[in-house]
């Protein structure tokens, strides 16, 4: 619907298939992606604990919300039960390391693992419905999914939650912030390549095929049942990882965590970012994390001026995140990354751009 | 067994039901003549009990008055809102969509949680002496005969619109085809008005209800989350639907609750039993029991 994923600017042709699915288009850009990975590797030492935790949660979400992305972006579903996901990730990470006491670096891929089974089988209804249908299908996901959190005490610890160390290798415990920084990190350099190679791949084009057209997908050949469930697997596999993550980061993994509202947030993170875009869920992130941050200074600036809306800070920091979803809804349906090639197409066209 | 309970939670599995299927019905209204998803049909009810609640309460009007009030309130809040938010956004992929109603409740429950606080607050006893009422030996509540009685009338209100008056047939011509209706002279814009209007209307109307059933409390926004199974049940696009589906989702939340408390002892089974018809009504019959099976040609 006029929506075109990857826009390049006029006069940029490729030549060759091999150019065409090349893992960064320019060669600037591997240089860029390598000197970001390696400058934050350099620096984190030297960053303040606060800092840290943010690049932390940073990454988690990160993690998750390409996940989603996969799915939403990439395949045209849609899914309000990521955040139950995200949440069953942390809970089987848990449940895997207190029950057969397999080590918590493990144990984290393999709650990824777990997670993508489950996602598989609420997946199946997508095999048949489609749009609004299968929102509202995965959002009865999301409360069978919190209510067998509540109830299953086996698996969650019920409403006590679950205890989730931090995981160790060889004697070396991740314990802090630095530590477990290079671990989420890590794991979210491997889930860009990995996402980014699966969209340059066959299996990547056929999901695009889906969710342009099903119906011409299927006559081409793409076989609508297997990719349907299988982007779900993906997405949910990507969102038990980062909950697996978040769980050993907080230590404690509690059931209240992983409403709607978590769900809600990853699909406004990957919508501000850009739909379909790898680096644009990244900044979607950092702009819904940072949001409320942002929202506490200037309430805490303005109250200064009417002290009339001081009780009111915390719901407008509320307000705020639904304000973003419409407003960028409104002005700005590509999302973030539109703004950025925005920007960098003028640049290029210098004096030719508006 | 006991029969009893049993049959106070049936009568009122029918009486929610009906409550049920008025949102459902506005849920689905929205839906057919706009092919917009609201999510944000909870709190729509919500803001009309709120509305009503502050009139009567803060501003000391009598309830009449305020409850007109609140009608027009909600009119005027639905067209606002169709005018604003949605008008930009039409002919964008079904996701955009969800979201920015998911956006608009989310803006509109936090706003309210400010500026109406967190506690459930009581109408002022409106029926006096007669608040509890006899029927076939059983003691039922004024409020719960009322909103059985308000429901009906609603529905056959909403009967005779669409059936007998010209703009009830716009609307449906609308819903039908936009391209055709509007070849035919019909506005599509004052019609997606309109039916915003009248379901933000009507979604106020039960809040109010809602409200003098049980307490006006930012919590109710529950519904519009019910009504989801409600409307799958009956199909999305059926107005009829949307009232069976709801007097099923209301008995059967109660009829859970009745088979949990008596044998299951699960505890909490109520709210969650609608999600698991959901899901399967959506695997064996995913366009429920009165939709239209869309057909797709390329």
């Amino acid at each position: 619907m006029g929506h075109v994923p990857n826009p390049r600017p006029a006069g940029d042709f490729r030549t060759s298939y091999i150019s065409d699915n090349a893992l960064f288009k320019t060669r600037f850009e591997g240089k860029a992606a390598l000197g970001v990975v390696l400058a934050l590797i350099i620096v984190a030492p030297f960053l303040s604990n606060y800092v840290l935790s943010q690049l932390i949660i940073i990454s988690i979400y990160s993690i998750a919300a390409l996940g989603l992305n996969i799915l939403v972006g990439v395949t045209g579903q849609i899914s309000l039960g990521h955040g139950a996901f995200f949440g069953f990730g942390a809970f089987a990470s848990a449940w895997i390391v207190s029950s057969f006491g397999i080590p918590a670096l493990l144990a984290i891929p393999l709650a990824g693992v777990l997670t993508t089974a489950v996602g598989m089988i609420f997946g199946v209804p997508a095999a048949r419905i489609k749009g609004l249908y299968l929102a509202i299908a995965t959002l009865a996901s999301q409360f069978i999914l919190e209510d067998f959190f509540a109830r299953a005490d086996w698996f969650s610890g019920g409403v006590y939650g679950a205890l989730a160390a931090r995981p160790t290798f060889f004697g070396f415990i991740f314990d802090t912030d630095l530590s477990y920084f290079y671990l989420t990190f890590f794991w979210l350099v491997v889930s860009i390549v990995g996402i980014t190679n699966l969209l340059r791949s066959r299996d990547g084009r056929a999901l695009v095929a889906v969710r342009d057209h099903y119906l011409s997908a299927e006559i081409m050949g793409v076989n609508l049942t297997k990719y349907r469930i299988l982007s779900f697997g993906i997405s949910s596999f990507f969102a038990g990882l980062a909950g697996a993550l978040f769980a050993h980061y907080l230590e404690f993994v509690s059931v209240e965590g992983f409403t709607i509202l978590l769900s809600i947030q990853f699909l406004a993170m990957i919508i501000i970012g850009g739909l379909g875009s790898v680096y644009g869920t990244i900044l979607g992130v950092i702009f819904v994390l940072l949001l409320p941050q942002a929202m506490e200074g200037a309430t805490t600036f303005a109250a200064n001026l009417f002290p009339a809306i001081e009780p009111g800070k915390a719901y407008i920091k509320e307000m705020s995140v639904g304000a973003a979803i419409i407003l960028f809804l409104i002005f700005e349906p590509e999302g973030l990354i539109h703004r950025w090639r925005v920007i960098r197409a003028s640049w290029k066209l210098f004096p030719f751009a508006r | 067994m006991n029969g009893e309970l049993l049959f106070q939670l049936l009568l009122n599995g029918v009486i929610v039901g009906m409550l049920y299927g008025v949102v459902a019905m506005c849920f689905v209204l929205i839906y057919k003549s706009t092919q917009v998803v609201n999510f944000a049909q909870g709190e729509f009810l919500v803001l009309g009990g709120w509305i009503c609640l502050s009139l009567v309460v803060q501003m000391g009007l009598p309830f009449f008055l305020a409850f007109l009030f609140t009608l027009v309130f909600m009119a005027i809040f639905g067209i606002v809102v169709q005018q604003i938010i949605l008008r930009p956004l039409i002919g964008e992929p079904i996701i955009s969509v969800i979201m920015v109603t998911i956006g608009l409740s989310i803006f509109m429950q936090s706003l309210m949680n400010w500026i109406f606080g967190n506690d459930a607050k009581r109408f002022p006893d409106i029926f006096g002496s007669l608040s509890v009422i006899s029927i076939g030996g059983l003691n039922v509540e004024t409020a719960y005969v009322m909103s059985f009685v308000l429901s009906l009338v609603i529905m056959v209100v909403f009967y005779v619109f669409f059936r007998f008056t010209r703009h009830g047939l716009a609307m449906r011509a609308t819903a039908f085809d936009q391209q055709i209706a509007q070849s035919l002279g019909i506005s599509v814009k004052q019609t997606f008005a309109m039916a915003w209007a009248i379901s933000a209307l009507v979604s106020g109307v039960a809040g109010v209800v809602m409200g003098m059933v049980s307490a006006v409390s930012n919590s109710l926004a529950f519904i519009g989350i019910k009504v989801f199974p409600a409307v799958i049940v009956g199909g999305l696009d059926s107005i009829v639907g949307a009232v069976v589906g709801g007097l099923i989702i209301g008995l059967l939340e109660n009829f859970a609750e009745f088979v949990d408390g008596e044998y299951l002892h699960i505890g909490n089974l109520y709210t969650i039993a609608p999600f698991y018809v959901l899901i399967i009504i959506l695997m064996i019959k995913p366009y429920g029991l009165f939709g239209t099976k869309d057909i797709e040609r390329i």
